[in-house]
């Protein structure tokens, strides 16, 4: 038994204005002050005030939120009475939106109670709205919230499957003006959550040709989303593209660069499209040892050349090394800005916290204690994987 | 073959994790022991109890219970026969049967999101015991 789940998807240009029609009356929105600045929010505010609402703002998310922002933003949420939560950002303004629409239902929760295992039971009083500001993250359309516990520098992934959105507005408009070098972190992260979701144990028919449609939209159209970020064309592909890893996230699990990305996230804090996008061919290394097949499936859905599932696995590897250049993306941990010294000393808890994340379990091959060492020791130094 | 559930089967279940280096890496920071408890047992009327001692990569004792008041776990984890079944024929993974409540857990829940790789090299070593299950 399992489940397929997905919001409303609204996409395309103008769909921003598929706010004007919402039914509510006070309407939270949850977003950075940096999109407040650009005018971003004032998009957003703008059809919703026409629709009636009241509209209160929360823009104090930071990348990689923490518990206490959660806690904050709910906090503001409940005393506006929202009926509506409306998530404008990126994944983390989106994750946090996540929370405190939960938060907003079931007041008598707190963030750290909020788990995939127990049911949350929603009045459904407070409905969520995503509105995605990058293309990458595929927040919009996934249950998890990725949140910072700071007493314990670590990533949680807290939400539950029922802390989807009802609604997510999937407007191309919205992230045309991303610089290139966003472009690239967003863009590089709904790949590797589209090539973990194909590859891992959960996968299932319903997500597997929605993935692989999003690995062939990505490799054709971000590098053109990079160079000129005014086609559109490309901004429309990569837009939905990362719903469609999103869609993926939330009826799969993505894998084992996410664990390591997560894990060195909470010491270190890359952006975090940066981060999976480095360790991803340091794990696909590491599988493609034992576990090719469904990486050479991959291979052959983008025309790649091999003759066996190895083969095939490995000029997949090749391929996305290659994107990785076109975007100018980091290959290795030093890449991230992470000094050696500071790395070396963190190591035992970066490792530690690794093993520890939801999506280690999620893997055709799952690393021991040392593997992992060993993999942060090559992603750091750039070494290809030969074990 | 033990049974499943039984106390030789609990006994099996001990050594197969005292002997995985892999279950001891994995919950080498795990303290809290477990009730399983085995509903929906052909030709049985009651459930089936069966206790955990798991400390620090080690499972320091497991016996069937006749009493539920006998301990008071930290965890509890209950599901029906033929979903223990295909939990340890690797047939379910663990995860997806606790988000789809075909195993129903109780106890902190932070604490198990936190030992994702614990729990699951813990029925990694399950699958290990040749098990004979009631027809």
């Amino acid at each position: 038994m399992w489940f397929f789940r997905a919001p409303h998807i609204v996409y395309g240009e103008d769909a921003l204005s598929y706010l004007a029609s919402i039914q509510g009356e006070r309407a939270f929105i949850v977003t950075d002050a940096n999109l407040v600045k650009l005018g971003v929010v004032d998009r957003v505010t703008e059809p919703l005030t026409e629709a009636g609402l009241a509209v209160d703002v929360f823009s104090e998310v930071e990348p990689d939120p923490s518990i206490e922002t959660v806690t904050r933003a709910s906090a503001q949420a409940r005393a506006f009475h929202a009926d509506w939560v409306i998530g404008l950002g990126g994944g983390s303004a989106m994750d946090t939106a996540k929370m405190v629409r939960v938060l907003a239902d079931r007041t008598d929760l707190q963030a750290i109670d909020v788990n995939p295992i127990e049911p949350i039971n929603l009045s459904g009083r407070v409905k969520l709205c995503t509105i995605p500001t990058t293309s990458g993250t595929g927040a919009e359309a996934s249950w998890p919230s990725i949140v910072t516990d700071h007493s314990e520098n670590r990533k949680l992934i807290l939400g539950h499957t029922d802390s989807l959105a009802d609604v997510a507005i999937v407007d191309p408009s919205i992230p045309a003006g991303m610089p290139a070098w966003l472009t690239a972190d967003t863009g590089m992260d709904a790949l590797v959550h589209a090539i973990e979701i194909y590859a891992g144990p959960w996968h299932n028919d319903f997500v597997d040709g929605m993935v692989l449609q999003a690995i062939k939209l990505i490799f054709e159209y971000l590098p053109r989303a990079y160079r000129d970020g005014s086609d559109m064309e490309a901004r429309e592909k990569m837009h939905i593209a990362a719903t469609m890893a999103g869609v993926g996230i939330n009826n799969s699990n993505v894998g084992l660069a996410h664990a390591l990305a997560h894990s060195l996230g909470g010491v270190f804090h890359p952006p975090h499209g940066r981060a999976t996008s480095t360790f991803l061919p340091y794990t696909l290394q590491f599988i493609t040892r034992e576990a090719p097949e469904r990486y050479a499936d991959i291979a052959r859905w983008l025309d790649l050349p091999g003759d066996t599932p190895a083969e095939r696995a490995t000029a997949l590897i090749a391929a996305y090394k290659q994107l990785q250049r076109q975007v100018n993306h980091p290959v290795d941990v030093r890449g991230l800005k992470v000094p050696e010294d500071k790395f070396y000393v963190n190591l035992d808890h970066i490792v530690e916290a690794a093993e520890a994340d939801g999506t280690m379990f999620n893997n055709p091959r799952i690393p021991d204690t040392q593997e992992v060492r060993r993999l942060f020791e090559y992603a750091y130094a750039g070494h290809d994987v030969d074990f | 073959m033990p049974r499943f559930p039984s106390q030789e089967w609990a006994v099996a279940f001990k050594d197969a994790l005292n002997t995985s280096k892999n279950y001891a890496e994995a919950a080498r920071n795990w303290e809290g022991d477990f009730y399983f408890v085995v509903t929906d047992i052909p030709g049985q009327g009651d459930p089936v109890t069966m206790y955990a001692d798991l400390w620090h990569g080690q499972c320091r004792d497991a016996y069937i219970v006749d009493e539920l008041d006998a301990h008071r776990p930290a965890f509890t984890m209950t599901a029906k026969l033929p979903t223990w079944r295909k939990v340890i024929e690797k047939k379910l993974d663990p995860i997806q049967g606790l988000l789809t409540r075909q195993l129903k857990l109780e106890g902190s829940m932070t604490t198990i999101m936190k030992n994702v790789k614990a729990a699951t090299e813990l029925v990694n070593s399950l699958s290990t015991i040749d098990t004979q299950f009631p027809a």
